[in-house]
């Protein structure tokens, strides 16, 4: 039962702590705990603010306008819903499938995206977590106490992830603001210098990832009690796999395991995600909470991203990252992997295992010839389904005779996981808050497990003047008791 | 040849005053003043410190909630902050990657800060702000000749 601490039994008398936004991870979110006098925790809601109002702004657009305005929707992995879109209005067209050409330079778009978004993560944002510990200085416990500490691993993350742009850049065309993708297939082959160039580093790329596996995988190893137990909950998992069960993050079909690993559903179309997955809506959050449609609501959530799309798949056509996997696997004795912790160190296998497919598509001649687009017979509706870096993408457009988009429906992968980020918390907060005074550092042990899930909270606006953290004590009326400010240095300032 | 003088901004076009730091970016491009490349991006990101290798000066450029009105203008050092989300690095961050990667000290930076106002998706540059954009500009011309 998920609900356990999601509404307390009785909600007056106790005291509310928001942590609002939640640092360093994507957007903004909120953190609400309603604890009792003793600060016994009685209530747990994470409220993210995520792509409101998104699907209206897309509405009225001409179709072959979205694959370049989603890009808006993330900073972080415009390409996602780049791909997403396109992978949708090529159904939309009748334009399916895209010539080979096309399918290998956006499989090579998108894994450089991947790639250089799970380096981004890793190296900048949860390794200052993971190598220091929780409870380390939090002047330290950023990305700067990792170049510190580990040089030439920060210098690792910031050219792997540069290397990922790259790939990108070749073939959407721009370092941002791509446009190589477009509905029925690509405007444009990867040029045969620019692939010169990305064949000179990938073997360093590689082995700077193989690295990185081995640094979470030392992780877990020295601190196997904590990763273990750290916001660990059992869940259903969800992701796309290739119809021979390998590992896919670009198109394939629609797989679900049970907690113990037992397959729910398998070799499930993505045009047909609509009959397998349902959405809900909370009143007490904008965000709303996917499930399978078979299950209902108490028993159908389930996780997405790396850890899922790890363990869902039976192997990984690439050869260090199938070794990887076997290694990870025998870390759960039998059982799947449920610690919250563990997405690192499946996100970094996913990375090896991209820079190995990189590897493969530069030497594939279609990305430098062959037919770039498709044409059929129009449909006027077409789902998109994709596993971005955080976990399945869905995108899902009906398109009038005009031309101009009549409906959109996006399922993010943070929001797939919204379910599961909230148990997270929970579970941390059974663990490490209750009946304890609230410190900085059992307050950023949520924020930990937050970061885990690698949440995208939306590109709301980033503009300088802003506070990173702000913590608020109210009473369950609403009144403020009590303001915590976590200023630009991580110190905390009680207003 | 990498070009002396590097203006970076950033933003996110759809969502209003947002825009500010790329827009400047675009109006300045059009201009093509010798030895100044313009760069932006939705946000700033660890691996542009690799953008800064080889420059005199670096002109950085955002909207901002707080600052005077039109414009403010301030030196950068770098230095450590927890901004950064992978959604918000601060450019003093930025910098510190640089030193820190390379091991040796960033080029000289500028932070232009321009005032914005509103920054709802889909909503239209405001007003003001294409008056203090106006205005940044202006400056930002005088400042790279």
């Amino acid at each position: 039962m998920t609900d356990t601490l999601e509404t307390a039994a009785r909600p007056g008398g106790l005291r509310r702590v928001a942590i609002d936004p939640v640092s360093r991870v994507e957007g903004h979110g909120k953190v609400t705990l309603l604890l009792d006098d003793e600060n016994r925790v009685q209530q747990v809601r994470l409220h993210i603010v995520e792509f409101r109002g998104f699907e209206k702004f897309i509405e009225g657009r001409p179709y072959w306008e979205v694959p370049v305005m989603v890009q808006r929707l993330c900073g972080i992995c415009p390409v996602s819903h780049h791909l997403a879109a396109s992978k949708a209005m090529d159904r939309v067209i009748g334009a399916f499938p895209v010539p080979p050409s096309a399918g290998a330079i956006r499989r090579l778009m998108h894994y450089g995206q991947v790639l250089q978004s799970h380096a981004l993560h890793f190296f900048h944002l949860s390794s200052p977590d993971l190598l220091f510990g929780f409870d380390s200085d939090a002047h330290r416990r950023n990305v700067f106490g990792v170049i510190e500490a580990h040089p030439d691993v920060a210098k690792k993350g910031v050219l792997l992830r540069k290397f990922g742009q790259e790939v990108i850049r070749v073939t959407a065309g721009k370092r941002v603001h791509g446009t190589g993708s477009i509905p029925g297939g690509m405007n444009r082959h990867v040029a045969a210098a620019d692939r010169d160039a990305l064949r000179r580093d990938v073997a360093q790329v590689i082995a700077w990832s193989e690295d990185a596996v081995a640094i979470a995988r030392q992780l877990h190893a020295a601190n196997r009690e904590l990763y273990d137990a750290f916001g660990s909950f059992r869940s259903k998992m969800l992701s796309l796999v290739r119809p021979d069960g390998a590992l896919e993050l670009y198109d394939g079909v629609l797989r679900a395991r049970d907690e113990d690993g037992t397959i729910l559903l398998d070799g499930a179309a993505d045009q047909g995600y609509r009959g397998l997955i349902e959405e809900e809506v909370r009143p007490w959050t904008y965000m709303k909470f996917p499930h399978l449609r078979a299950l209902g609501r108490e028993a159908g959530w389930y996780r997405v991203g790396p850890l899922a799309r790890v363990q869902n798949c039976d192997f990984i056509d690439t050869p260090r990252a199938e070794s990887a996997r076997r290694e990870f696997v025998a870390w759960g004795g039998g059982s799947p992997v449920h610690a919250t912790l563990a997405y690192h160190w499946a996100r970094m296998i996913e990375a090896l295992h991209c820079a190995e497919v990189i590897e493969r598509l530069l030497d594939d001649p279609a990305i430098l010839a062959g037919e770039l687009t498709s044409h059929g017979t129009r449909t006027g509706h077409g789902v998109g389904l994709i596993e971005a870096p955080r976990g399945t993408l869905i995108h899902d457009y009906d398109v009038g005779e005009d031309d101009l988009v009549t409906r959109c429906n996006l399922i993010v992968s943070t929001t797939h996981n919204n379910q599961a980020m909230n148990e997270a918390v929970r579970q941390v907060a059974r663990q490490y808050l209750d009946g304890r005074e609230i410190t900085e550092g059992l307050l950023n042990r949520i924020e930990v497990a937050i970061r885990a899930y690698d949440p995208c909270l939306s590109c709301a606006t980033h503009a300088l003047g802003r506070m990173p953290l702000d913590v608020t004590l109210v009473d369950a009326g609403g009144a403020v008791l009590d303001q915590v400010l976590k200023s630009a240095d991580g110190s905390l300032v009680r207003g | 040849m990498t070009a002396p003088q590097l203006v970076f901004g950033w933003g996110n076009a759809c969502r209003g005053d947002d825009a500010l730091g790329p827009v400047l970016i675009e109006r300045l491009r059009a201009l093509a003043l010798p030895g100044v490349e313009c760069l932006d991006d939705y946000q700033l990101q660890p691996e542009h410190a690799l953008d800064l290798v080889g420059r005199e000066h670096v002109l950085f450029v955002d909207a901002s909630l707080t600052c005077a009105t039109p414009f403010e203008v301030s030196p950068l050092r770098p230095g450590r902050d927890a901004s950064f989300s992978s959604h918000a690095m601060s450019p003093a961050a930025l910098l510190q990657a640089y030193l820190d990667v390379h091991g040796s000290a960033p080029p000289p930076a500028t932070l232009l800060a321009i005032r914005g106002e509103r920054f709802g998706l889909g909503e239209p540059m405001s007003e003001a702000a294409q008056r203090h954009l106006q205005a940044a500009l202006s400056w930002a011309q005088g400042f790279l000749r």
